[in-house]
């Protein structure tokens, strides 16, 4: 009876202040509500890597298998392959990713004409616009055997016969890498370009009387400028090492190019979806979230130990 | 006299960086460049001259076959032209209305339920189902082959409501403070005020959701190969994309001119000018809109 009393008013209170804000409620909720069924219920939906999940009996009433998907997964050749493709593409991107659009943020940051810089800049956006499935049609017509590339090899009489580079396997991880050079390296340049065009003129006036040179500039006061920048993207892009998706190496690849082109996502698609193994594929993705969840703690620690604000 | 003899050294250096510097930023154009305008050249060329080679940036042959082609009874293009319009006007109007929405009370210092509604947004940009549950999930919600599956699965995305809250950050809030003693209520600060106020980073933001919605293709794969007419240009494009590429070789050397007539490469090549144009046309007009974005993006990062 008493604690009714005290807390009643203070449960008014909070109802009031409810009716008081029933516009924003009314802007909020339905959101919440749609937060919770797009992105919780599918949280809530990685259990059934633990169980045998059977479409026809629904959510609750599934047999409970423990590990089993797990054990399966880490005894599969396959995963390995899908494994070791998806780390090396992505160290690949990563690192050519990085050394590309910084070196061009730095070279555009050079140009003395800014119509031009405007020019090239805008330019260079344009791929990124445009979608993978485009970017890997372009890519493959351009490489194609009949292609411009191969036209110039042979006219130059670099080759002897055109090269069929789309059937190369050795040559796939170049491939999907250089294509994202060419559509990605504009557009990642702008955050360098933004963090180089907050660096403070007199820093380079200084220099400029020191008498130190073009590239001295550049190393000394440019890249030390940017650093701050480079290193939270790097270690952004270090969590994500294992999320590279699949539309790359799907859009890009065929028959021939397969075993160099399967990637986590790829394999959980084939096997979750195409073969109907929900708990396989839910166990692959939960494998990923794992490694995902390692690798920024991981990053994270390594940002600190080199002496940078840590990110999280 | 050696200063000045150092001073015109460096020029004489500095001139040769700039050349050397501006060759290679027009080799980056052209590179960039080329690959569009060939491509619009070969779709453009007669498909069995092209197999002889040799075009570069102007048709030889010119023709409009290719185009005609995609557009002519019984083709899907049309259609799936329709669909990637819809999809891209409906689903960037209704994600920027949404995520303004949804951002306006998590910006009001007074709400209620500003902290648990942002922790329960900033979560799900961290952690995210995975496939699979997330397939099981618009089946049981019977989205799939439906055309809001394009819309409704995407219409929040937590940096876009933050992007959008910190923009209202900005606004002075004497401005809705003095709104709320003329009489209005939130919903009308909300569409009277805010809203209006926002426009740059809502432009930004509803040009990036156009994007990616015009560019999509993996969830009409996923969730729309049953309902032919929910094909996108995007999706169409990959499954010639996905057909070439298995029969390519024959294609080129050994195949009759009847069927040159209909040379899936000289198609593929139309595929990509038109679901490519629509962004090439907009893309001068929204530039800078782009810029501000991704510099918002990097501040927030």
């Amino acid at each position: 009876m008493k604690t009714a009393t005290s807390t009643a008013p203070r449960r008014n209170a909070f109802l009031q202040k409810l009716w008081h804000q029933r516009f924003l409620l009314a802007l909020s909720v339905p959101f919440v509500i749609w937060l919770i069924i797009f992105c919780y219920i599918p949280l809530v939906g990685w259990v059934i890597a633990f169980q045998d999940y059977k479409p026809h009996l629904g959510f609750f009433n599934q047999e409970w298998v423990g590990l089993k998907h797990f054990e399966a997964l880490f005894k599969a050749p396959m995963f390995y392959q899908a494994l070791w493709n998806t780390l090396g593409m992505s160290v690949l991107l990563l690192v050519f990713g990085f050394t590309s659009s910084i070196g061009f943020a730095l070279l555009l940051n050079e140009l003395t004409s800014l119509k031009f810089k405007k020019f090239v800049q805008t330019v260079s956006y344009l791929p990124h616009f445009v979608s993978w499935v485009i970017v890997a049609s372009i890519i493959t017509s351009m490489l194609s055997l009949s292609g411009p590339i191969n036209e110039w090899l042979v006219d130059w009489g670099i080759l002897k016969k055109p090269f069929d580079f789309m059937t190369q396997p050795d040559l796939f991880w170049w491939i999907v890498v250089f294509a994202d050079m060419w559509k990605e390296t504009g557009w990642n340049a702008i955050i360098y370009l933004a963090a180089m065009s907050a660096i403070d003129p007199q820093l380079y006036e200084a220099a400029l009387v020191d008498g130190a040179n073009r590239l001295q500039r550049i190393w000394y006061i440019t890249l030390p400028g940017i650093r701050y920048t480079v290193i939270t993207l790097l270690i952004l892009s270090i969590g994500n090492i294992i999320n590279i998706g699949f539309e790359r190496q799907y859009l890009l690849g065929n028959a021939v190019v397969a075993p160099k082109a399967l990637v986590l996502d790829k394999y959980a698609l084939d096997f979750g979806i195409g073969l109907f193994r929900y708990s396989y594929g839910t166990a692959i993705g939960i494998f990923k979230s794992g490694v995902s969840i390692v690798m920024l703690v991981i990053a994270n620690q390594l940002a600190h130990r080199f002496g940078e604000r840590k990110i999280f | 006299m050696l200063e000045r003899r150092l001073i015109s050294h460096r020029r004489v250096y500095f001139s040769l960086f700039d050349v050397v510097l501006n060759v290679f930023m027009f080799f980056v154009v052209v590179i960039t460049l080329y690959p569009f305008l060939n491509i619009l050249a070969k779709s453009l060329n007669d498909p069995i001259d092209t197999v002889k080679g040799g075009i570069t940036i102007f048709p030889r042959v010119f023709t409009l076959d290719n185009y005609r082609v995609l557009f002519e009874g019984g083709s899907r293009l049309p259609r799936a032209f329709q669909v990637s319009v819809l999809r891209t006007v409906i689903g960037a109007l209704l994600g920027v209305l949404s995520c303004a929405m949804f951002a306006y009370p998590l910006s009001r210092d007074d709400f209620v339920f500003k902290k648990s509604f942002s922790t329960l947004l900033v979560i799900t940009m961290y952690v995210s189902g995975g496939l699979i549950p997330g397939y099981l999930l618009i089946r049981s919600l019977g989205l799939i082959n439906s055309f809001w599956v394009y819309i409704i699965p995407g219409l929040i995305n937590a940096f876009n409501v933050i992007v959008i809250r910190s923009y209202i950050d900005t606004i002075p809030p004497s401005l809705q403070e003095s709104a709320r003693i003329d009489g209005a209520n939130d919903i009308t600060i909300f569409f009277k005020i805010i809203l209006p106020l926002c426009t740059p980073v809502l432009a930004t933001i509803g040009l990036f959701i156009a994007v990616g919605q015009w560019n999509s293709w993996f969830d009409t794969y996923l969730y729309a190969r049953g309902n032919e007419n929910l094909t996108t240009l995007q999706y169409e494009l990959m499954k010639v994309l996905d057909s070439a590429q298995t029969s390519s070789r024959v294609d080129i050397y050994s195949e009759s001119i009847k069927m040159a007539r209909k040379n899936p490469e000289a198609i593929k090549m139309a595929i990509t000018m038109v679901a490519t144009l629509p962004i090439v046309l907009v893309y001068p007009f929204l530039q800078r809109y782009f810029v501000t974005g991704i510099t918002l993006g990097a501040i927030k990062e």
